[in-house]
């Protein structure tokens, strides 16, 4: 186990160190000590090491991840895991706006509650949030899974493509384009896995989730639909 | 940007560190807003006293014979401590409004920063670590505060531009984000007889909320109008004698974090800003809900 403290090297030191564990590295095992809020902590990895950061984090942690296991032991501020092309973020604690982000791959926990725009705009990333999500969230959302095991706030899945979303609780609104659709096995099936991976397997069944998708009538702009948008 | 920081203090025992917590968290929100930054510290207030606080580009010419000026014009006994461009004047509550009246005449030059009975609102333009040292806030014991760092969108970088603005006796509030119909509501606000010193937005939010007030509203309903009438982005942190008051608008794209123990609430704009508050590691630490009026009050 390498520890790096945050407060006494900094974080230039810190990425750039981390930057450089490029394909096989004998230090897989990575703990990160006083984060204190700062941002970009652990942003850019390409390598399949294992980084704990010990504590809250600020704005875009785990950004832009690939391969790595990112674990926060705290909270997690604005945008983290955004972009993330593959691997894994878990998060104890909460995270804050837009979590996963365009997210393209990968996998990202929150076993807390995330707000607002959680999943904006996902492009493949599957999202297990073990608590609730704000409004407007897997706004334009493309493809990947959101799966909820509490409620969604305002305004769920708003101009949405193909990415699906499973939520155990209330849903607050659904956005634009946005509908409830039936479950069938293979969703079961799906979510059965992602529960399983989202360490929320002991928490919930699949069963007892809804799906939401696309109605799929703004892909392209009709006219008639122009009171829909 | 911009940055806010709020603390309000629940055990007696921390009150003597509020300005120097305060200034620690301050000038962690200087990446957010290092144009100018502004403190309002509200300290336990004394019966029968009230407190004006004022501020001069020419602090030597127009403080030099000041508490005395203002003693004749008054009728009552005015003592002074002046703070770099500031000046904390103490006077009977019962005359607060007759000096504010009276410093029109005596210094036409002078602006009130801030009257009451517990606050005393300092500002001015720079860096958030130099402001805080001019005015020797991390000396200041109090019983909660508001701070804010200020980065321009709407209005100039001025004195009278920075935060908090104060809505009223012993009422403040401070702003992140921007309003985009304040012209109008400006326009309408002076047709009902407010005054504003600036072009600022956030001056406009103050005077809508000391405006409802004035009608009769109490402070959480004008909050709560403010989700109504404001239009665009805004987490405001209102101070009052008692407390202070959040309210971020319906989108909330503008950060908010609130952490709570048994010795304080505290207010970021990040989590960072709150790092080293003690017993922060095992506070609840939350974002509020957007649309949603808090408060905390003793």
């Amino acid at each position: 186990m390498q520890t790096f403290d945050l407060s006494a090297q900094g974080l230039r030191a810190l990425n750039s160190t981390l930057h450089g564990l490029k394909g096989q590295t004998n230090q897989t095992a990575w703990e990160i000590i006083n984060p204190k809020g700062a941002h970009a902590i652990a942003v850019g990895l390409d390598a399949p090491v294992d980084v704990t950061v010990r504590g809250s984090t600020g704005y875009y942690c785990a950004g832009m991840n690939k391969q790595a296991t990112v674990r926060i032991k705290g909270s997690a501020g604005p945008g983290v895991a955004e972009n993330m092309m593959s691997g894994t973020v878990i998060i104890d604690g909460d995270a804050s706006q837009y979590a996963g982000a365009t997210g393209r791959g990968g996998l990202l926990v929150i076993k807390g509650n995330a707000s607002s725009r959680c999943g904006i705009s996902m492009k493949g990333i599957d999202i297990v949030v073990h608590g609730n999500i704000g409004h407007m969230s897997a706004f334009m959302a493309q493809s990947g899974n959101l799966v909820v095991l509490g409620d969604a706030g305002d305004a769920l899945g708003d101009s949405l493509y193909e990415a699906r979303m499973f939520v155990r609780g209330s849903v607050k609104s659904l956005g634009a384009d946005c509908v409830e659709k039936e479950m069938r096995p293979e969703h079961i099936a799906i979510l059965a896995d992602l529960l399983k991976r989202g360490e929320a397997d002991h928490l919930a069944k699949p069963e007892e989730f809804k799906r939401y998708g696309s109605a799929r009538k703004l892909y392209n702009f009709n006219i008639d639909n122009a009171s829909s948008y | 940007m911009c940055g806010i920081v709020g603390l309000f203090l629940k055990d007696p025992k921390l009150e003597p560190q509020l300005g120097a917590l305060l200034t620690d968290m301050l000038i962690t929100m200087t990446d957010r807003g290092p144009d100018s930054a502004g403190i309002a510290i509200y300290g336990r207030p004394e019966k029968g006293r009230a407190k004006l606080t004022v501020q001069s580009a020419t602090p030597d010419a127009d403080f030099a014979a000041l508490t005395d000026d203002l003693g004749r014009a008054i009728a009552a006994k005015v003592t002074g401590v002046v703070k770099d461009t500031h000046m904390v004047l103490e006077l009977p509550e019962d005359r607060l409004e007759a000096a504010r009246h009276a410093m029109r005449d005596l210094r036409p030059g002078v602006k009130v920063m801030s009257a009451g009975e517990g606050i005393e609102i300092y500002k001015e333009v720079g860096l958030p670590k130099d402001v805080a040292a001019r005015f020797e806030v991390a000396r200041m014991s109090g019983t909660h505060g508001i701070g804010h760092t200020r980065m321009a969108t709407e209005s100039a970088v001025t004195t009278m531009g920075a935060h908090p603005f104060s809505t009223g006796s012993d009422q403040c509030l401070v702003h992140n984000g921007s309003l985009s119909n304040h012209n109008s509501v400006r326009r309408v606000l002076k047709q009902a007889g407010m005054t504003f010193e600036t072009e600022n937005d956030t001056e406009v939010a103050a005077a809508f909320i000391s405006h409802k007030l004035q009608e009769g509203a109490k402070l959480g309903e004008a909050m709560e109008a403010t989700l109504t009438d404001l239009d665009g982005f805004f987490t405001f942190v209102v101070g009052t004698k008692n407390g202070f008051g959040v309210v971020r608008d319906p989108i909330a794209c503008k950060p908010a974090v609130m952490a709570e123990t048994d010795q304080y609430v505290a207010f970021g704009s990040e989590y960072r800003a709150m790092v080293n508050l003690p017993g922060i590691d095992n506070a609840r630490v939350w974002e509020p809900e957007p649309a949603t009026v808090y408060f905390w009050e003793r």
